[in-house]
């Protein structure tokens, strides 16, 4: 399983909405442009996004002798990216599965996936501490896993969620990379009054309380959400917005601190 | 869509309630297989009949759904709640509030659940059938995102009982959308029907200069357009304001602190929309 991927990071949150896959794509996008080889496995099959936010709706998945040949947006192919998006016939098709589907899809996606070589593989995963986050973590146990980066944003309400994420690390014996906390702040484009619009330091206060590292805080981009007529946009208004620095320098701090698997294995 | 493939069966299941259930070839090996061969599987589950006496005290019950997270069910929950408890008289909301979640049974605010689909639709269950209500006018029921296994209980659970139907809350931005059009197919497919759709954070406005900002644009024409297209109704929408983040984290109703603000202003009109939405005979000309 994962024979040719040197690093693997899950990023979890409890909370829903706070930014997990678009974080997991800038993170994907900052280490491909540090040179990397990147793969994004989107394990949330109720709602996936990665799709969309690369510009990759309406993609197929096909088969090879190895297993499923992931997507990839690029012709240099230093992205990889796979999601239950790809596999359904319409964009608006729900995926009404209970717990043992789920766990079945996730496992052929984390078995059957011929990644090639990969440095990072990011995994995003749905919110909470349930069926899809087990079976992630029963099963990347074999192949050492980096660790856990959990996104927050910076009310009480999400902390409290992303505090029992916390927990669900520690008890799956994943190590906690750190905390990103996103949506910190909201930039008036009209007089640049800078408003805490989900509260402020929240993300910061968890790594204190939970004992981990502190990412980084990323403000709010309306940019980002998505040009007119798709999110074709999302990759080019990435590198250029000024949340590019913001998330290498968390993404340099991963790449830091991360020893690769061959040199622990 | 099939509502009676238990969690366990395998993939081909033809459900319990089939006239084959037990006997083809996808439920060899399956551990129901003798029950559902032997027909006792298409007895209904006994427990749906006693959730429907133990709900019949209540008049109105209503899904708060979205396929998205972090739209703002929690918080919309607790700010209809608010609204109608104090409705009409405006007075003794605080008696006329009853909440039940897991989160009163958990020890710690690190104490994680972390558990699998069926331990979690026993839980459901539980709520459903265990809880004493009394006589109540409104039961809101608080969902997780998704179209898994909570939201296929509860609707196994609860449409027997009779429910009025699905608020769904979503948020402007595509992203956003996209899962909720995921939602509202699954609300199609099990029958369930939908009081309306409210958008939530629709327009910031800034507190210094109080000129409005599209935090999460809607490029995609938002929440209305996506309602005219899918043909369910438009509840309205809510603004962003700071303060209503601020209220929930102190656990205080915004409605109650806040009353003329535009958000409550738009949050009391949603909340009277619901209102006629579940009593249709009461109000003349406000249906279609």
């Amino acid at each position: 399983m994962l024979e040719g991927v040197k690093h693997v990071i899950v990023i979890l949150s409890g909370k829903g909405g706070v930014g997990k896959s678009t974080i997991s794509c800038q993170l994907a996008l900052c280490l491909k442009a540090q040179g990397f080889k990147v793969g994004i496995l989107d394990v949330d099959l109720c709602g996936p996004s990665i799709p969309y936010l690369l510009g990759l709706e309406g993609q197929s998945i096909h088969q090879c002798s190895q297993g499923w040949v992931p997507v990839y947006p690029n012709e240099d192919q230093n992205l990889a990216v796979m999601s239950i998006g790809f596999l359904l016939q319409s964009r608006d098709d729900p995926v009404v599965w209970r717990g043992p589907k789920k766990n079945a899809m996730i496992k052929q996606f984390l078995a059957d996936v011929f990644w090639g070589d990969l440095d990072y593989l990011l995994i995003d995963t749905p919110p909470g501490t349930s069926d899809e986050h087990i079976t992630v973590m029963e099963n990347i146990r074999q192949v050492h896993c980096d660790g856990a980066i959990l996104v927050t944003t910076p009310q009480a309400v999400a902390v409290g969620d992303v505090r029992r994420e916390a927990t669900f690390c520690k008890k799956a014996g994943i190590p906690i990379l750190g905390v990103i906390e996103n949506m910190s702040g909201f930039t008036c484009p009209h007089c640049k009054e800078c408003t805490n619009i989900f509260s402020m330091d929240g993300g910061k206060q968890l790594a204190k309380i939970a004992q981990v590292p502190f990412l980084g805080s990323v403000p709010i981009n309306p940019e980002i959400s998505g040009k007119e007529g798709g999110s074709i946009g999302f990759v080019d208004a990435f590198q250029s917005s000024s949340l590019f620095p913001i998330i290498h320098s968390i993404s340099c701090k991963l790449t830091q601190s991360a020893p690769s698997k061959s040199d622990t294995v | 869509m099939r509502m009676d493939v238990p969690s366990n069966a395998p993939e081909h299941c033809p459900g319990t309630q089939s006239e084959s259930a037990g006997k083809v070839s996808a439920c060899q090996g399956c551990p129901n297989q003798s029950v559902c061969a032997s027909g006792q599987a298409q007895h209904p589950d006994p427990d749906i009949e006693i959730i429907k006496k133990t709900l019949a005290s209540i008049k109105h019950k209503i899904l708060i759904l979205s396929g998205k997270g972090g739209v703002g069910k929690s918080a919309l929950t607790g700010m209809l709640a608010f609204g109608l408890a104090a409705d009409p008289q405006r007075n003794y909301v605080d008696e006329n509030l009853a909440v039940i979640s897991v989160g009163f049974l958990l020890g710690s605010p690190d104490d994680a659940v972390i558990w699998r689909g069926p331990k979690k639709n026993g839980m459901i269950k539980q709520f459903l059938r265990d809880v004493d209500w009394g006589d109540t006018e409104y039961l809101l029921i608080d969902t997780p995102p998704g179209t898994s296994d909570e939201h296929l209980s509860i609707v196994q659970y609860l449409l027997p009982a009779g429910l009025d139907g699905a608020i769904i809350i979503t948020t402007p931005q595509e992203v956003a959308l996209l899962d909720v059009r995921k939602e509202i197919n699954f609300c199609h497919k099990v029958n369930l029907p939908i009081l309306g759709v409210v958008e939530n954070m629709s327009t910031f406005v800034c507190p210094k200069c109080h000129k409005g900002s599209e935090i999460f644009p809607a490029f995609t024409g938002g929440a209305e357009k996506m309602t005219q297209e899918m043909g369910i109704p438009f509840l309205g929408r809510i603004p962003l304001d700071p303060i209503i983040g601020k209220m929930c984290d102190e656990g205080r109703s915004f409605l109650i602190q806040h009353p003329d603000s535009l958000a409550s202003k738009a949050a009391l009109s949603i909340i009277e929309k619901i209102q006629n939405a579940c009593n249709p005979g009461k109000v003349m000309g406000e249906s279609g």
